[in-house]
């Protein structure tokens, strides 16, 4: 673990903007990580469920920030790609969970996901 | 054909060494006595078409009559060219079951049996008797059953025609295993007829009851032809007659299995005839309706035990041991069943009794070595008893299932019952055995034999008191129920059997609720039609012209004798001319003396204690005898307690045991069952609760099981690396 923390983990980019040049990897991570932590407790806590579906969309984009680092960390642009095609997928899906959420409430006038608590098996 | 076509020279070889009494020649019959089994067989199918259609006439009835009809014109073309004559043919029919087995290399075996008739004179008395009874009998039931005409009369008629169908393969067969076809086939319609009434309780009990006793006589024949296939390596009669006659020229030590097949034959035999220890189930067989009860359990299947031990005589004569057995079982079998008799108040158990005890007759007359006798009493029996069944059946009719002899009385003398009233009495006497009647003849023959044959003293004693005993309670009915004061209650139901309860306090509470006078206020008995009367008629005079064949023709000594002498049932009878009845000289002359004397007694007895000075139906001076004899009276009414014995040795064991094995299965093999069942359910039940419904609880568990992973993928590593 210390030899891991001890390697230099600069971006490798070019030195046009001063304000970045300090950033390192671990910045872009633990913001990432910090979204989806956001992420995961707003799911958790929150009883709304656009609130929910949102905070998925959240989580979502972490990955996609963590994926863009590592991109640019290995200069390839395998993560960027990808990361595009997530978008897209989540821009489908997005569509289809909100319609979901609206046929959801026109059956009990409420957006409490507890409302729904007889699905169970 | 059979396994001597496939080794030539086989039997003629055997032929030429054992020219003996077993071995005639045999010549191949015409196909036209197929037609007697056919006939039948048609008449089955046309009633189950019937049935089928739903034809609801007497069509069924007549079909019947008129297919039995045409099989015993074709069995008496067989009695004057084959029987008569003294010759042995066989017809082939067609190949029945043909296997070929043994190992390779070494001695080839044949299983064959053919659907082959062998007709010799015993089987054409058999036949004669068989084929004309059925068909005086179906004439009879033609009427009888006429309250039941659509879908039960034509399932009694198929049933009535299969019957004789099965008895024509059991008695004119080729081969053992036909036989036992036969023999299975007889039940079968026994079963089906006793049962007929099936929505009768008691019924389907009867019929239970003799198709399971008929199991355990089946087993021992079953055992017993197989091994008679074992030695004789064939199950034709004639090959097995041509063996026996070898084994019994070389003479020697015979192996114990050859010796027991005798033995095992014989408990076939006991089963299917109703001997001790297997009789109780023909008394219970009287729940089927009365025609039956006359043809199967009176004239024609039971007495199937006796042709297969007169069939099976030159076995039989191997092991004379096994003949002293068939003697004593025949003796008690007789003696215990006519005790039973004295006591019972029902008319047709009392008949049902007396055939049992008249079987034991004939019984005794194949252990003390006279075939003839036994034959003669079989063919003599079948008259008189379907005559007193077929009287009791009338009766039955036209009482409304009235079959209680204290209920009855003076049916001789009441407006249409006369023909009714002779018949029975020809039947009676000729049951009692009263001189001159073919009965008297018949059992004449046995006793002088008993007596006749050292070492059979005892038997024969005991068969004269049960003679004298038959004599009292055959003419107990007819007195009873047939003369006397006029009077009678109507049975319960029409034409069924009814169940009287034999209590002892039985009687007056009953009677005196419903008819005070004795008689019903609206029931008028119905004498019976033309076909009953015709029936009986033909029956009494039958059993009446039956005596003559004891003595014509005389140059055989008879007509049964000159039959019996041809076939393989010729007994080699050893006339003791030094023996004596008790000092009074040769048995077969006094015989006719002491039993006339002894049948005499018994009516003598029966008329003292049931028709002289008697007012009522119910009561008589037997009653005060009764009173007196107490427990004695009891144990004969309650048939020995042999049902009781028997329910007590075997089927309460069975019941305890049947139920142990129920509770066993039930708790090891469906707790085994069930455990692997329900091991899923518990699981799921178990695991169900996680399955809340609720979505943050699923998050949950998603998160908290990333969370774990993670915990221990980074305890992992950090380990690794430290």
């Amino acid at each position: 673990m210390d030899s891991l923390l001890t390697t230099s983990l600069t971006l490798a980019q070019d030195t046009r903007l001063e304000a970045f040049a300090g950033v390192t990897l671990y910045h872009y991570l633990f913001v990432s990580a910090t979204m989806f932590s956001l992420g995961v407790i707003g799911f958790l806590s929150r009883r709304n469920l656009i609130i929910m579906f949102l905070c998925t969309e959240m989580m979502f984009q972490a990955a996609g920030i963590a994926l863009i680092a590592f991109s640019r960390y290995w200069l390839n642009h395998t993560g960027e790609v990808f990361v595009i095609f997530v978008l897209t997928i989540a821009a489908a899906e997005a569509a289809l969970a909100l319609a979901l959420v609206v046929y959801l409430f026109r059956r009990k006038s409420t957006l409490d996901a507890d409302a729904w608590m007889e699905l169970k098996g | 054909m059979s396994l001597w076509t496939h080794i030539p020279g086989a039997f003629s070889t055997l032929a030429a060494t054992g020219v003996d009494a077993g071995v005639v020649d045999i010549e191949m019959g015409r196909p036209l006595f197929l037609l007697i089994p056919a006939l039948p067989a048609l008449a089955a199918l046309l009633c189950g078409l019937y049935w089928a259609l739903g034809v609801k006439s007497k069509f069924p009835a007549w079909t019947t009559v008129a297919a039995l009809a045409g099989s015993f014109a074709v069995t008496l073309v067989a009695y004057f060219e084959i029987a008569a004559p003294g010759l042995t043919h066989v017809v082939h029919g067609f190949r029945w079951i043909n296997i070929a087995f043994g190992a390779a290399g070494g001695e080839r075996m044949l299983f064959v049996a053919d659907f082959s008739l062998y007709i010799d004179s015993l089987t054409v008395l058999w036949m004669l008797f068989v084929t004309g009874l059925a068909t005086l009998i179906a004439l009879y039931a033609s009427e009888y059953m006429s309250d039941d005409v659509g879908p039960g009369y034509c399932r009694f008629f198929f049933a009535f025609s299969l019957f004789v169908v099965a008895m024509a393969c059991l008695v004119m067969g080729d081969n053992l295993l036909m036989l036992f076809l036969g023999w299975e086939g007889v039940g079968l319609c026994s079963y089906l007829l006793i049962g007929y009434f099936f929505k009768k309780p008691s019924a389907v009990n009867a019929a239970k009851k003799a198709f399971v006793m008929n199991r355990i006589g089946d087993l021992g024949l079953m055992i017993g032809i197989m091994l008679a296939f074992l030695h004789f390596g064939s199950l034709r009669y004639e090959e097995i007659f041509a063996q026996v006659a070898i084994l019994q020229q070389d003479g020697g030590d015979l192996a114990w299995t050859i010796k027991a097949i005798p033995y095992l034959l014989l408990v076939g035999a006991i089963g299917k005839s109703a001997q001790l220890p297997l009789f109780t189930w023909l008394p219970d067989a009287m729940e089927g309706p009365t025609p039956v009860s006359a043809l199967i359990h009176a004239a024609t299947m039971v007495t199937a035990g006796v042709y297969l031990v007169a069939r099976m005589y030159p076995i039989f004569l191997l092991t004379p041991e096994s003949l002293t057995l068939v003697a004593w079982i025949g003796g008690l079998t007789a003696l215990v069943a006519a005790t039973i008799g004295m006591a019972q108040y029902d008319i047709k158990r009392i008949m049902a009794y007396s055939t049992v005890s008249q079987l034991g007759f004939m019984f005794l007359g194949l252990g003390v070595l006279t075939s003839v006798g036994a034959a003669f009493h079989v063919f003599t029996h079948a008259f008189f008893k379907a005559a007193l069944f077929l009287c009791c059946g009338a009766v039955m009719h036209g009482f409304a299932g009235q079959l209680d002899l204290r209920k009855l009385s003076g049916v001789q003398f009441m407006k249409g019952w006369g023909i009714v009233g002779v018949a029975m009495f020809v039947g009676c006497i000729n049951l009692a055995g009263l001189p001159f009647t073919a009965g008297f003849f018949s059992k004449d023959m046995i006793l002088a034999e008993a007596f006749t044959t050292p070492g059979f003293t005892a038997l024969g004693v005991i068969a004269l008191l049960t003679a004298g005993i038959t004599a009292y309670y055959t003419f107990r009915v007819y007195f009873r129920v047939f003369l006397g004061p006029q009077h009678f209650e109507p049975g319960d139901e029409l034409h069924g059997h009814d169940e009287h309860d034999h209590d002892d306090s039985h009687g007056d509470d009953g009677e005196a609720k419903t008819h005070d006078d004795g008689h019903a206020h609206d029931f008028h008995p119905h004498p019976p039609g033309w076909a009953i009367n015709t029936v009986l008629v033909v029956l009494a005079v039958g059993s009446i012209l039956a005596a003559l064949a004891y003595v014509f023709p005389r140059e055989t000594g008879g007509w049964v004798k000159g039959l019996i002498s041809t076939s393989s049932a010729a007994g080699a009878a050893h006339h003791d001319h030094e023996a004596s009845f008790f000092g009074l000289g040769d048995p077969h002359k006094v015989m006719y003396y002491v039993s006339g004397v002894i049948a005499l007694v018994g009516i003598a007895i029966a008329w003292w204690l049931h028709l002289a000075g008697r007012t009522t139906a119910a009561t008589s001076r037997a009653d005060a005898i009764k009173q007196k004899i107490g427990p004695v009276g009891r144990w004969a009414e309650r048939k020995w307690y042999f049902d009781e014995i028997y329910d007590f040795l075997f089927r309460y064991p069975l019941l305890i045991f049947s139920h142990i094995f129920y509770l066993f299965d039930k708790l090891v093999i469906d707790g085994l069952v069930d455990l692997f069942g329900r091991s899923p359910r518990s699981v799921g039940a178990g695991v169900r609760p996680t399955q809340s419904g609720g979505l943050q609880n699923y998050a949950m568990g998603m998160a908290g099981g990333l969370a774990f992973i993670i915990v221990v993928a980074w305890l992992v590593v950090w380990r690794m690396s430290s």
